[in-house]
């Protein structure tokens, strides 16, 4: 059973922020939760025997055969990465242990104008499945504040990981992901990013290395950007090796924020195949839509393409539904909702259900 | 009271003027038939109604149960009753017919049943008319229609692109529901099809931009089949109303 005091910390934090971040506060859903507030891993545990999901730190400490894993995501790319980090979890998924419930991770933010950084990393042993949620939320009173999250995801041989990542921050917050996946011979790695919710900024262009054959990746995104964010968010895979496959899915709506809405496929071997597809909603006058889709290559027998619209709500459509009785406002909110369609994402049932209901409260707030 | 009252409305479409000084008054329960040649304004004076944008009253009024309706925005004039059946329905894309079919009517049992009865399980969580053949596009305008439970409908070509066993289904679900509810509906058709199975009450042609013959729909559906439009064009029996 949970302990007395880790209960406490999830009863502590703002329900409706934990909620809107995918948290599920009983937990009986989840197969694992990890909770940090501001600097501190204040709760983790696992209920499955195949899991193992500690603070970076402690796992770095308590176990030398995972000190590799630190930055060689990074060292894959050939980046660095800011070593000034506190907290941050680790999670390892045991070699061949096929994990259905997600495993529940909140990166949460209390404290007026803190900087958390933290230093995450998932391992994804040979054969091994699992369904992660990051939900990373704050308090309406941290304002101000600053998210740093390094992240690094190594899926081994044959190994799955499908990673949620939903943002539920505050509109003053900046937020600065940096996230390397790095997928071996016949791994599959599935990002799914859900960001619904005012925030002041945010920059993130994860990437996806292939570099086992038959490796595959899959990046969809859904984007509300509100009046005064800026949200300039990407994702890149590199097929590395041959037979390696990729998708890259982004539908954003701009309710006056600005978004801009990057791509990048790169083939660094022949024999691979990728698609890049964005598309764009705007929904105000004020509102900016930037879609940037690259394709690369450095050989001939590779297949890249990509399409990418920008288009508003047609008259026509709400005037469609207007003829039905329904309200002005209700029909754009259908239709916005309709355009971020969550069937894009890769989700487990459960999962795609909480983020419809999700999808469907913080758009009609947005109206 | 009269469902309908129209009295010397005069619509434009752009800097043209389409109708000219319409009377017309639709009673409870009657269902009126509107005939006449391509162009000649009857989806213009549907579209007038129902308060389609693009569509602007010169003069006149629109008379909906004794309120007039000149000013109300599309919904409010749908939320009062009327329901109008568009001749080419645009694709909503991200929108289900599932999702549209329960904000109109909350009865779960009475959606499936008009699901079953119009076939549409198949397209029942498709994006609404979204690559619907024409056909499928009828039923679901109809299916939507009769779920708003309207006073009065408005039918533009309700058989067009629809196969005869899909117009039978169609028509019998219709006649059930004017029967039942006892509403009022105001029907363009070409081929007469669907007043072979809902009792049309009153008829009259449009010609030009102007109403006349309003009398028995079947006699002027006979008339018109047997001389054409050209004919009517020419006919000095011919009565302005």
């Amino acid at each position: 059973m949970r302990s007395e005091a880790q209960k406490n910390i999830l009863d502590s934090l703002p329900k409706e922020d934990l909620l809107s971040s995918g948290v599920d506060l009983s937990e009986k859903g989840r197969a694992a939760t990890f909770v940090q507030v501001d600097e501190r891993p204040s709760l983790f545990r696992s209920m499955f025997q195949g899991i193992e999901l500690i603070p970076t730190e402690e796992a770095l400490n308590r176990y030398p055969q995972y000190k590799k894993f630190f930055g060689m995501a990074f060292t894959a790319v050939g980046e660095d990465f800011p070593r000034d980090t506190q907290g941050g979890f680790f999670l390892v998924i045991k070699k061949g242990a096929k994990v259905t419930l997600p495993v529940q991770v909140c990166l949460f933010l209390k404290k007026k104008s803190f900087s958390q950084k933290v230093h995450n990393i998932i391992l994804v042993e040979e054969g091994a499945q699992a369904y992660v949620i990051n939900g990373c939320a704050s308090d309406k009173a941290a304002t101000d504040a600053f998210h740093l999250g390094i992240s690094e995801y190594i899926v081994m041989r044959n190994g799955y990981l499908n990673f949620t990542m939903i943002h539920s921050w505050n509109d003053s917050m900046v937020v600065r992901p940096k996230s390397i996946a790095v997928v071996e011979e016949g791994g599959t790695f599935v990002s799914n990013y859900v960001s619904l919710k005012p925030v002041k900024e945010v920059v993130m262009y994860p990437t996806c290395v292939l570099k086992g054959r038959k490796a595959r990746a899959s990046f969809s995104s859904i984007i509300l950007g509100h009046k005064g964010c800026l949200q300039d968010v990407g994702s890149r895979v590199i097929l590395a090796a041959p037979d390696t496959s990729a998708e890259i899915v982004s539908r954003t709506v701009s309710m006056g924020g600005k978004i801009i809405a990057r791509g990048h496929l790169y083939a660094k071997t022949p024999g691979v195949r990728a698609h890049l597809e964005c598309q764009g909603l705007i929904v105000s006058e004020q509102g900016t839509i930037h879609a940037i889709p690259e394709l690369q290559t450095d050989y001939r027998d590779v297949d890249l393409s990509h399409e990418a619209a920008i288009g508003k709500i047609s008259k026509e459509e709400i005037e469609y539904l207007a003829s039905r009785g329904i309200e002005e406002k209700v029909a754009r909110s259908l239709i916005i909702r309709g355009f971020m369609d969550t069937d894009i994402l890769g989700l487990p049932d459960e999962l795609r259900e909480q983020i419809e209901e999700l999808k469907e409260r913080l758009t009609e707030q947005a109206m | 009271m009269a469902r309908l009252e129209i009295h010397n409305l005069s619509v434009g479409v752009g800097s043209r003027r389409i109708l000219s000084d319409i009377e017309l008054s639709i009673g409870e329960g009657r269902v009126f038939v509107l005939f006449g040649p391509n162009g000649s304004g009857k989806s213009t004076l549907l579209k007038a109604i129902m308060g389609i944008s693009g569509y602007d009253i010169l003069s006149g009024e629109i008379i909906f149960e004794d309120r007039v309706i000149n000013g109300l925005s599309v919904d409010e004039r749908a939320r009062l009753g009327i329901s109008m059946m568009f001749q080419h329905p645009p694709g909503v894309r991200g929108v289900k017919l599932s999702q549209v079919a329960r904000i109109l009517c909350e009865d779960e049992e009475k959606i499936n049943k008009y699901v079953q009865l119009l076939n549409l399980g198949y397209l029942f969580d498709r994006d609404l008319n979204v690559d619907f053949s024409g056909g499928e596009m009828k039923r679901v305008e109809l299916l939507q229609i009769i779920l708003m439970q309207p006073k009065l409908i408005l039918l533009d070509e309700p058989e067009s692109g629809v196969d005869i066993e899909n117009i039978s289904i169609m028509g019998r679900v219709l006649d059930e529901y004017l029967r039942e509810s006892g509403a009022s509906c105001f029907v363009i058709t070409h081929t007469g099809y669907i007043i072979e199975y809902i009792e049309a009450t009153d008829g009259c042609l449009m010609l030009d931009g102007n109403l006349y013959c309003v009398g028995n729909p079947h006699k002027l559906f006979e008339t018109i089949r047997d001389y054409g439009y050209e004919k009517c064009k020419e006919c000095t029996v011919r009565h302005a109303e």
